[in-house]
């Protein structure tokens, strides 16, 4: 079909119609996620960063009783269409039958970009869906500086290549804390399409799950984000100390990877170039030295804090306020001082 | 059940506690007399690989594992690390560019998937493990990629792996807020995450016969992919150190603090 409008184009002067035609060539899908018939309002990034791209944005959904989510979707500023698929075996998001669900789609809709987010729904599908495709898929984007230039964090963050993809389809993974999710739009709804469904079988069988329970805000989304460490001692201090602070503060509570791995904290919780990337307003490190791994995910929250009593912890190079001292004295001090402010 | 026929891709990577720096020429980071070792996602998939022969955990038994590693001539010092750590035999297919810097050795994750569709074909591999990333391009797609070529499934970032019978797999995986598990049936691609394993260290012996296990040394002609990796997909434009970030100093007390972080409008 593409080839079709550029030969059209070019029949009837290039020059004239160049700028026109380009916008119209191009046509992004986003691949937004969903669990039990809930949109998930973090994948909406997807659609922030197709809107940069300039041209139209359709938003893809598949799972069992999705018509909620495609309402839902459909609401949402800039998406001109949302291509839906009901079918329970797409819930779980199993890429060995979502892949080839997503490839038929794309071909059926001649885009020029899909973009997922690079969480684990992302992570695990994009790269298979660009195999299917033979194109090199650009993870991790932060920037999207041109229709095939894209900026991407290498090195666990110390270093920044923007990149240009000369593949057909672009297909991006992007960073959600670089892209703030778009929102749902009070004027306009747009058209939501069965998408094809190939019914392909997944050779994998999902047998269960086991999420961690919390009523405080979502780390990788968070304003706040309170974050403990190695010098938190053992479990019952990490909660002991964190989860009222994380409450004075109202902020989510993550963890560094020395934290998880002595089983302090939940790997859910964990921040870094392994773990969960966050950019809150204000991430406040309480026993973390600062390891470049650790930096990687927390370095472009707006305003860092750290609690350490080691005056030489990397952390305090980045940190914005940085207090010397003993985070069993501190950090309940500061508790304190919060709830009765 | 199979006799599992297990192949390890490892990638030799820039240490992990190293501070990359970018060259001058911003093509890339500075790798000439920079420490470099196996990639930490790829201890995991041998020490794995490992364990699953040393405790008998897989009922058809492990028949070979393969370590495998794409790129400059160098890569064959962390095949030899796989091979102490416990591999049987190892395969290097040096993709060293004449006169360029090792950056140029690098292939994309698409070439390396496509490398290792053959590999697997040729060495009748029916479990691949590989690392969910390399902590150089932070890309996390091969072991997706290569799943996707080979019409196999999936288990990516697994924390735990048990075998059962009749080829089955069942993976315990991280994922956003928690875990999950699936069950699928070999041949199938695993990938590492950090929970896996605590790999071992290469003992003194080990190492000194492991210079004695077999390496085949190939070249991407081999498998009729030079110039599928010749022409890059993504040509990088140009590589940078991020914006700085500047300490803001410190304060006394907590009073400080709090007074401080209203002031910045975090609180």
């Amino acid at each position: 079909m593409l080839s079709t409008i550029r030969r059209a184009v070019a029949g009837s002067g290039r020059q004239q119609l160049r700028s026109v035609g380009l916008a119209r060539l191009l046509s992004s899908l986003a691949i937004l996620e969903q669990r039990d018939g809930k949109l998930n309002d973090g994948s909406l990034s997807a659609v922030t960063a197709a809107k940069k791209l300039g041209g139209s944005v359709h938003a893809f959904v598949a799972g069992g009783n999705i018509k909620s989510v495609a309402d839902q979707a459909a609401k949402v500023d800039g998406v001109e269409k949302v291509i839906a698929v009901d079918n329970a075996a797409y819930e779980r998001g199993l890429p060995e039958n979502y892949a080839p669900l997503l490839v038929e789609n794309i071909k059926k809709g001649g885009y020029t970009h899909v973009i997922g987010g690079h969480t684990a729904f992302g992570k695990n599908l994009l790269p298979r869906v660009a195999a299917l495709l033979d194109v090199q898929p650009v993870s991790d984007v932060i920037q999207i500086e041109g229709e095939s230039t894209f900026v991407r964090p290498i090195y666990a963050g110390n270093a920044i290549a923007t990149v240009e993809s000369t593949d057909a389809i672009k297909l991006l993974t992007i960073r959600g804390t670089a892209f703030p999710a778009a929102e749902a739009s009070s004027s306009s709804t747009a058209a939501v399409e069965a998408g094809v469904d190939p019914k392909a079988e997944s050779a994998t069988e999902w047998l269960s799950e086991d999420l961690a329970k919390s009523d405080r805000p979502d780390l990788s989304t968070a304003g706040r984000v309170v974050s403990g460490g190695r010098g938190l001692r053992s479990k019952e201090d990490f909660d002991g100390l964190m989860l009222p602070l994380a409450d004075a503060v109202g902020a989510a509570v993550g963890a560094s990877r020395a934290a998880v791995d002595s089983g302090f904290a939940d790997n859910s919780l964990q921040v870094g170039q392994t773990g969960k990337v966050v950019a809150p307003q204000l991430y406040l490190a309480v026993g973390i030295s600062g390891a470049i791994q650790h930096l990687a995910g927390m370095k472009d929250s707006k305003v860092i804090a750290a609690i350490n009593k080691d005056a030489e912890a990397p952390i305090f190079q980045v940190a914005d306020v940085g207090l010397v001292g003993d985070l069993f004295e501190k950090v309940p001090e500061l508790t304190e001082k919060l709830k009765s402010a | 059940m199979s006799a599992l026929r297990i192949l390890v891709p490892v990638k030799r990577v820039i240490d992990y506690a190293v501070k990359p720096r970018v060259n001058k020429a911003q093509t890339g980071v500075e790798r000439a007399g920079v420490k470099h070792s196996l990639n930490p996602f790829d201890e995991l998939s041998v020490e794995e690989s490992v364990r699953i022969r040393e405790k008998k955990r897989a009922p058809g038994g492990v028949e070979d594992i393969v370590v495998f590693s794409a790129g400059p001539t160098k890569s064959q010092d962390v095949l030899r690390t796989a091979m102490a750590m416990g591999a049987d035999r190892a395969i290097h297919v040096d993709t060293t560019v004449k006169g360029a810097d090792e950056n140029a050795a690098e292939l994309e994750p698409l070439v390396v998937a496509k490398l290792l569709q053959k590999v697997v074909a040729e060495e009748g591999s029916n479990l691949v493990i590989l690392g969910k990333q390399s902590i150089d391009d932070d890309a996390a797609q091969t072991g997706q990629m290569l799943a996707g070529l080979l019409g196999w499934p999936q288990a990516t970032q697994a924390s735990r792996i048990e075998f059962g019978g009749d080829d089955a797999v069942q993976v315990v995986r991280e994922v956003d807020g928690g875990v999950e598990t699936l069950k699928a049936r070999l041949p199938m691609i695993i990938t590492t995450d950090l929970r896996l394993n605590e790999p071992r260290y290469a003992t003194l012996p080990n190492i000194m016969k492991a210079k004695k296990k077999p390496l085949a040394k190939k070249t991407l002609a081999d498998y009729s992919l030079a110039d599928e990796a010749a022409k890059k997909r993504l040509n990088i434009l140009k590589v940078t150190e991020p914006a700085p970030r500047q300490g803001g100093g410190k304060v006394e007390d907590v009073d400080g603090l709090i007074s401080k972080l209203k002031e910045l409008g975090a609180l």
